[in-house]
């Protein structure tokens, strides 16, 4: 008897031992944003349901991770087997063949639940290369109780006119309330995502079919001075260092009349415990100049597959559970409908628990204001919102930010920013041989 | 002659002093400051006053494991000056005691390799890596480090064991001491501060490298530079947690440099007046 349960335990311990040496770790390359650090917190239900798959995590900063997951990507390292990745990255590194096609990601699936605007980011020549895991346009937060004071009723879809006259009215520089607060800070995903997407308002665009850039047309003019002007006068002092979370910190503060930003702030300005104007933030839609473009952008933090990576079916497993229905699901019954990860699905939206969320109706009419495939009012050569889809553009994107955050700052005319902004995109572009 | 120094020029000395390191410790002072803030504190403007909550610490410590990168950061900083001391010593032993013609070359040689910017060569080392299985080592990393402070290392060693009197090495050889004996039993003891002070140097050194560390590593061999670097949030108020991070960090090695001021000072300042 002795003998048999020897034996027994043995054989425990080598199928113990088996299966921890069948299970595949993956490692996973992530940003430091409360839905991810949310998700990390809940892979206890993944590993359940796929004990033989491990998760290894690497969180870093937004561009330490870029800059390392291109290197890895690049060089086909193969270190991280998912990678956190967004719209602006998907068909520049899916047309290099950097990413595996996601055609494995079960039958439940249902891609097609996927909001189309945000798909269409996310594919390559019709193959989808990265599954949203949240996505997210802009639209205009407002204190409600400050547009009351200043008379005015903020429309569903104001116009960019309207804004402008309201931010004006409402600023209050004794009671230190600026009007409007806006991205300043310079960076291709700072102020750049702000203005190129308003630009698309004013009918402005970088580069023309022949990738002739534009910043010596009217339009840009228009966009910049409008900018500049507005935010003189009702934008708070430093605008050019005010990126997204310092906006956040002055709405949350009742510093800030209204704020055109990421549809995801809406859950931070309406939590009461961060926010001391929780209750009186209201939301409409990005503004417009009446051309037939709205001044919003469109973005999807997605989780890829690198072609690189050994271990591709259990990394599709994993991004099928991060993305599917049954995590929105999962994250509902845990933390409530208001933290789950907006933007991705369209049953979302039709869920009646959902709608309840204040936000949840404009955050999904603003992703489907944007189209990455016709950004502008007129014909453009590249995909892309609030950025060109190109590998040049994080570098020409910062450099002519640096340049509209200098004319922010009062260092250098809206003309000379655009004047020189004109000249180093020239001189790019026929570098990198788009202008012959 | 020794100038007299008058009780009036002594505490302005003072006072420049204190303000001119008050200056130089105030980022990490204000750091520790912003960590004991809540966020909205830390993005609010400059206040020197915090609310003294630790929640920042607790939600550093319930995000990431602090444990695994700073025994990682241990190994790799101490791994990796022992190695280049080891590599060090007898090279500049040979060019401080056996010059010839092409050592001062040979050492601005080594010396311009600092010069290079790091991200030049990011791209074969992060090949060569891959291909020898190196990648998120502790051993791969260990390596990198030591050579990337190797120029330093053999630099101040040279300086230090140049103001050593090579007529005592000549003694001991006279007297009938091996290559090795004389560097073990003569040139070391007679060098312990030079040594001592490159070795700490060294260990800060490698303490803060961050462009490697993060670079080369996933999650094995990832120290306190990658777990500082995972509490920047490009949608989201983090400063408060970040200052937690970056302080808890950063303390082993100061605590390290306050205890060991002495020495770093006496070992900095070694053959500075003859």
């Amino acid at each position: 008897m002795k003998r048999f349960a020897h034996a027994l335990l043995c054989a425990s311990a080598l199928s113990m031992l088996g299966t921890a040496a069948l299970a595949e770790t993956l490692t996973i390359a992530t940003v430091n944003n409360g839905d991810m650090i949310r998700m990390q917190g809940l892979t206890d239900d993944f590993t359940a349901k796929h004990p033989d798959i491990e998760l290894n995590w690497v969180t870093l900063e937004e561009n330490i991770l870029r800059e390392r997951v291109t290197t890895d990507i690049a060089t086909q390292g193969g270190q991280y087997d998912v990678m956190t990745i967004g719209t602006y990255e998907v068909p520049i590194w899916a047309k290099q063949g950097w990413l595996l096609p996601l055609d494995g990601l079960g039958d439940d699936y249902d891609v097609d639940d996927i909001i189309p605007a945000i798909a269409g980011g996310l594919s390559y020549e019709g193959k989808l290369y990265a599954a949203p895991f949240y996505g997210e346009s802009s639209f205009v937060m407002y204190r409600t109780d400050l547009m009351e004071k200043a008379g005015l009723t903020m429309p569903d879809a104001p116009t960019w006119d309207f804004i402008a006259d309201a931010a004006r009215k409402m600023t209050d520089r004794e009671n230190g309330i600026n009007g409007i607060c806006l991205r300043g800070k310079a960076g291709w995903g700072e102020n750049m995502a702000f203005l190129t997407a308003l630009s698309n308002a004013f009918g402005a665009r970088w580069f023309d079919m022949d990738w002739k850039p534009q910043f010596d047309q009217p339009a840009w003019k228009n966009t910049l001075q409008s900018y500049v002007d507005l935010m003189n006068e009702a934008g708070p002092t430093g605008a050019s260092s005010n990126g997204f979370n310092e906006n956040l910190a002055l709405f949350q503060q009742g510093k800030c009349g209204m704020w055109i930003d990421a549809t995801v702030a809406a859950s931070f300005v309406s939590n009461p415990a961060d926010s001391t104007v929780a209750d009186k933030v209201g939301y409409a839609l990005a503004p417009d100049t009446g051309l037939g473009k709205r001044g919003n952008w469109l973005w999807a933090w997605s989780l890829a597959v690198p072609a690189g990576t050994k271990k591709a079916e259990a990394a599709q497993t994993f991004v099928s559970w991060a993305t599917s229905k049954a995590y929105l699901e999962l994250v509902a019954s845990k933390e409530g409908w208001a933290n789950v990860p907006p933007g991705t699905r369209t049953s979302l939206y039709e869920n009646p628990e959902y709608a309840k969320v204040p936000f949840a109706k404009m955050t999904l009419d603003s992703i489907n204001a944007a189209d990455p495939n016709k950004p502008t009012v007129d014909e453009v050569p590249y995909v892309g919102v609030q950025f060109v889809a190109i590998p040049e553009f994080q570098g020409l994107g910062t450099t002519v930010g640096q340049l509209f955050s200098a004319a922010l700052a009062g260092q250098m005319s809206v003309d000379d920013a655009l004047a020189q902004a004109q000249s180093v995109a020239t001189r790019e572009m026929t570098r990198a041989g788009y202008i012959k | 002659m020794a100038r007299a120094v008058t009780t009036r020029t002594k505490a302005i000395n003072t006072a420049v002093a204190w303000t001119v390191a008050l200056v130089i410790f105030f980022p990490i002072l204000y750091t520790l400051i912003t960590s004991l803030k809540t966020e909205a504190e830390a993005i609010a403007g400059f206040d020197l006053i915090p609310s003294f909550t630790f929640e920042s610490y607790v939600a550093v410590q319930t995000q990431n494991d602090y444990f695994k990168p700073f025994m990682n950061s241990v190994i790799l900083a101490l791994g990796s000056t022992l190695l280049a001391l080891i590599v060090a010593i007898p090279a500049a032993w040979a060019m401080a005691f056996s010059p010839t013609k092409r050592t001062k070359d040979i050492l601005m040689w080594m010396l311009s390799t600092k010069m290079m910017p790091a991200v030049a060569v990011l791209v074969p080392i992060y090949l060569i890596f891959l291909r020898t299985g190196l990648m998120d080592t502790r051993i791969g990393l260990t390596v990198m480090l030591m050579l990337i402070n190797l120029p330093i290392v053999i630099w101040m060693l040279y300086t230090y064991f140049r103001e050593i009197p090579g007529e005592i090495l000549e003694a001991a050889r006279m007297d009938g001491a091996s290559l090795w004996n004389e560097i073990l039993y003569i040139l070391t003891p007679m060098a312990v501060p030079g040594i001592a002070s490159t070795m700490l140097l060294n260990i800060i050194l490698a303490w803060n490298e961050s462009f490697w560390t993060i670079q080369l590593t996933t999650t094995n061999a990832a120290p306190l530079t990658a777990f500082i670097a995972s509490f920047s949030s490009p949608q989201g108020l983090f400063w408060a947690k970040l200052s937690a991070a970056s302080t808890l960090a950063i303390a082993p090695i100061l605590i390290m440099g306050w205890f060991s001021q002495k020495q770093l000072v006496r070992g900095l300042t070694f053959g500075a007046v003859k």
